[in-house]
């Protein structure tokens, strides 16, 4: 779009501004493009793209251009900014002297998207599907293989655009190389699958951890997806971004109905299932599986807490996010306990099953500690060493109970550990995170998968903006 | 006209033809791949009688964990050493 030169202005009939310079513009002779419009004057810019193009923030702006180029401009009205840039003196002589403009609709949040989609040039480099006309969007995004079984919101290129202003991070960087296709993930792909998944912009810093942790070698999250085993990745969210986008810490925290709970939870997941290809019934192959792996996330409740932030006692303070192989939720009930002993004791005696009663070593642990449960611990001065050192005490187990046969159970370890004390969980294999609402003497224990070396450890990673 | 992105790694579905199956596999080296799993050892010891009874020479292999992909020098090994692999899958 070629300009004339001369004078160029960009104005809008619904600022009180433009309004007042109509008159100087018109005795300027200036070619005038209106946003709001068509009529008003002789340029009809109400599909907004001059204004976009030329970077119009303000207006009225008034531009002057010299073989096509833009030479001078001045936005909102002065009565010397506009004889300087025009050489015109006296203008305007009944109008006051300076009027400052009002935003220019090429800069509306609700419709900047729009306008970057239709005339930014991008820069995506993903490749573009057309539905077809018949097609119904949403079923066509099933029927391509793309959903967890649920609707997902189909990736536009506006929505996708409106995603990455979430992030500082470039569109093209990679954030992981994804199993099991071992597909380098670039930031921009997690964008796509997180406008999916129903993200906000604001939830893709929390995406791009959580991928970044799950995608590390010690996570092995291509065993985790591979196996007959229940598991998926469970992100526990620390620090104040928790807060800031909305996160829920409290009441049903575990469960459904915040959105970004359950939507960064479910772009990880779809990010798995379509950039890494790992599908239920394709590489996944659990017998069982279990809800969480449609989303799995939830925020650590830090304020009231007897414990440090858990990232910050992993060696990462402030935004971070943990991924957990988690296998589901099991209930903690004890209503009665109300000395830190008693209750360290019912955690150890169900803690003692996760997996089997009769396994020690296999499987990490997720404890997550209720408010009402947490308060016995803080009063008591208790924070997560103490804990955790106590159930472990409480959690080394004779082996003779645990050999194969004992209690007319197969199950069990080898006869030729007969005789020894065994752990039940690997030294940091038993993590503790507070998190529910206020009233509930219940907390929770969400079991893991093969753990440490031969399997997956838990992972902290910092969430960058 | 609607146009949403591709939300796929864009791997292209690539077709790969299978390697001509050997008619018969005595004097053909045989490679077992245990993964380490529980009594993985007790299907791959009956199928190296089985094999050796048939004149195939066997080889033994051991991944060091089935949570992960075989590491590659145990894959260039098998793939030098052998013609033929068979994976004892699980329990």
């Amino acid at each position: 779009m070629r300009l004339p030169d001369g004078l160029v202005a960009v104005v809008k009939r619904e600022c009180p501004t433009c309004v007042l310079v109509e008159p100087v513009l018109r005795e300027l002779g200036a070619e005038v493009w209106c946003q709001d419009d068509a009529g008003w004057f002789e340029h009809d810019d109400t599909e907004l793209e001059l204004s976009y193009r030329l970077g119009i923030e303000t207006v009225p702006t008034l531009l002057r251009i010299q073989d096509g180029e833009e030479t001078a401009r001045v936005v909102g009205w002065s009565r010397e900014q506009w004889e300087a840039l025009t050489g015109v003196p006296s203008l305007g002589a009944d109008l006051p002297e300076h009027r400052p403009g009002c935003g220019s609709l090429s800069v509306d949040p609700f419709r900047i998207d729009a306008l970057e989609a239709r005339y930014g040039g991008s820069g995506l480099g993903s490749r573009r599907v057309e539905l077809a006309d018949l097609e119904d969007e949403h079923e066509a995004m099933f029927d391509r293989g793309w959903t967890d079984g649920l609707p997902v919101v189909p990736p536009t290129l506006e929505r996708v655009l409106r995603m990455l202003r979430g992030t500082t991070r470039a569109p093209g960087d990679v954030v992981a190389v994804v199993p099991p296709d071992l597909v380098e993930c670039t930031v921009e792909k997690v964008a796509v699958n997180a406008v999916m998944a129903g993200c906000l912009p604001e939830h893709l810093p929390v995406v791009l951890a959580a991928l970044e942790a799950a995608c590390t070698e010690e996570f092995a999250l291509h065993g985790l997806l591979a196996t007959t085993y229940f598991s998926g990745p469970m992100i526990v969210v620390n620090g104040p971004i928790a807060r800031r986008i909305g996160m829920n810490s409290g009441v049903n925290a575990l469960g459904q109905g915040n959105r970004a709970n359950a939507t960064i939870g479910r772009a990880l997941q779809l990010v798995v299932r379509n950039v890494g290809g790992g599908r239920p019934g394709g590489i996944d192959r659990a017998t069982l599986g279990n809800p969480g792996k449609l989303t799995s996330c939830f925020a650590e409740r830090e304020e009231g807490s007897p414990f440090a932030p858990l990232a910050a006692d992993r060696g990462v303070p402030g935004d971070a996010v943990t991924l957990f192989a988690g296998s589901g939720v099991q209930p903690v009930v004890d209503q009665l306990s109300r000395t830190p002993e008693s209750l360290a004791r019912s955690f150890a005696a169900c803690l003692r099953v996760n997996g089997h009663p009769k396994l020690p070593l296999s499987f990490d642990a997720v404890l997550v500690v209720s408010p009402e449960h947490g308060r016995v611990f803080r009063e008591a001065g208790w924070d997560r060493a103490r804990l955790v050192a106590e159930i472990e005490g409480l959690l080394t187990l004779d082996a003779d109970e645990l050999v194969r046969g004992a209690g007319g159970i197969t199950e069990g370890v080898p006869e030729a550990l007969a005789g020894r004390k065994l752990p039940k969980f690997r030294p940091g294999g038993l993590l503790v995170v507070h998190a529910g609402g206020d009233a509930g003497l219940f907390s929770a224990v969400v079991g893991g998968w093969v753990s440490g070396t031969t399997g997956s450890s838990p992972v902290t990673r910092e969430v960058r903006a | 006209m609607r146009t949403v992105l591709d939300p796929t790694g864009e791997q292209q579905a690539s077709v790969r033809e299978l390697l001509p199956r050997p008619a018969s596999l005595r004097g053909r080296t045989v490679g077992l791949l245990d993964i380490s799993k529980p009594r993985g050892d007790v299907v791959l010891d009956r199928l190296e009688e089985l094999l050796a009874a048939g004149g195939a020479v066997v080889r033994r292999y051991r991944k060091p964990t089935f949570t992960r992909t075989a590491p590659v020098d145990l894959r260039h090994e098998i793939a030098e050493q052998c013609e033929v692999v068979i994976e004892a899958l699980a329990d």
